[in-house]
């Protein structure tokens, strides 16, 4: 029962992905979603922004960032290594948002 | 009835829109719909200017297709004033998101402007990309160490130009820095406290909706040197549309977009361009013109709208 509570807790607050090789974060209302992404290393990212507004993905360390993204422009960045990687948008930083990369 | 308190009625009368001009007499302010260059031109030693803001080109949306366009409509309708400003403030966003050849194509509408110069300030728009690198190559020179702000006289007023998007802070509030406080504080230490003092920045300088980054953190420590002026006007855009605060001696308004508007604080889940057709797009979208009359304590500020 226990183990159950804790599958459901992680699904609710982490995105999971299996052995899917692509995964689409969707950047809407100013806000990344999911927030939280769990991925298998090597997984190639792709972020897509709805908004008029451009934002960027632009990762803490500086270890990986996009230009400006217009409406509907997309960003892919794929994660050959595991850790844990804060961004924000460079436009909004506010705008925070996390892969874990396993 | 409910009662309506000074503050909730400029409110009101700011959401309302355009075509007000506030005049302040003996102390209270009082608006009415009038031609503003026409007071202007009666009294000797009156001038006007015009604050342009927020120009995004390179955007495209429900709500303006071609901000090119109406950035054009702006600029006809300000050539069209009598008498033509003195000058034109440039309060910042001039690009989306530094969109290839937007600060060219801006560079190349504003030189139709009939009037003898144009001041700017960045927005954060401007410079997130590269640090300001381009703006600042465009628009440092003569600017405090090439840096962005400066300061200058007119007929008696003084006029600063601050920025507070290079600094942007972990939740994207506006900052000016310590530099720029101390150069504030100095460049007004010499002045009279009865000089009009007119501030412009990108980022309004009070807190205007922190929630959605509508305010500079360390404004407070730049509007305590202005407290002793008689008249201080403060201009802002980043926010397009016209929002207005009287606080003692000092006077806040932001001014339009000239491409698109955007949501009254916390009426939607996010700070993005509305998303309206863009007919009603035209009614929320315009210019600034304000007007100093001397012995007439506080400046006349004007907004109209493209539509």
């Amino acid at each position: 029962m226990k183990i159950v509570a804790g599958v459901i807790v992680a699904l609710l607050t982490v995105a999971h992905v299996g052995a899917a090789s692509s995964v689409a974060v969707g950047i809407e209302e100013f806000k990344f979603t999911p927030p939280v992404l769990a991925v298998p290393v090597g997984t190639t990212v792709t972020w897509i922004n709805h908004d008029e507004e451009p934002h960027t993905i632009t990762s803490v360390d500086g270890a990986f960032g996009s230009t400006g993204l217009s409406h509907e422009d997309t960003f892919a960045q794929t994660f050959i290594r595991p850790g844990r990687y804060e961004y924000f948008c460079a436009l909004h930083p506010h705008m925070k948002a996390i892969v874990i990369v396993k | 009835m409910d009662r309506i308190d000074r503050r909730g009625f400029l409110e009101c009368m700011a959401w309302a829109g355009t075509g007000l001009v506030w005049v302040s007499t003996g102390g209270v302010l009082s608006s009415r719909v009038i031609a503003p260059a026409a007071a202007a031109e009666a009294t000797p030693g009156s001038f006007s200017f015009v604050q342009i803001s927020d120009t995004h080109i390179g955007f495209k949306g429900q709500a303006n297709s071609d901000p090119t366009a109406t950035l054009q409509q702006v600029v006809d309708h300000v050539n069209a004033l009598q008498p033509a400003p003195a000058f034109v403030l440039h309060t910042g966003d001039q690009t989306h998101g530094q969109k290839a050849g937007a600060f060219d194509i801006v560079a190349e509408i504003l030189k139709g402007v009939k009037t003898e110069r144009i001041f700017y300030v960045p927005g954060e728009h401007d410079v997130f990309l590269d640090g300001g690198k381009e703006y600042l190559g465009r628009y440092g020179k003569g600017t405090v160490g090439g840096r962005g702000w400066q300061s200058f006289d007119y007929k008696g007023s003084h006029f600063v130009g601050l920025v507070n998007v290079l600094k942007y802070k972990g939740e994207g509030m506006g900052a000016l820095g310590e530099d720029q406080i101390e150069w504030l504080e100095n460049d007004l230490a010499p002045l009279s406290s009865s000089t009009p003092v007119v501030v412009f920045s990108h980022v309004p300088l009070w807190a205007v909706y922190p929630q959605w980054g509508w305010t500079t953190e360390d404004a407070g420590r730049a509007l305590v040197h202005l407290k002793r002026f008689g008249s201080v006007t403060v201009l802002n855009g980043h926010i397009h549309q016209v929002l207005q605060k009287v606080e003692g001696n000092v006077r806040f308004h932001t001014a339009m977009s000239t491409a698109f508007p955007q949501p009254a604080p916390g009426t939607a889940p996010a700070p993005g361009p509305m998303k309206i057709s863009e007919a009603d797009a035209r009614r929320m979208i315009g210019v600034t013109e304000v007007t100093h009359v001397p012995g007439q304590h506080a400046l006349a500020v004007v907004d109209s709208t493209l539509g």
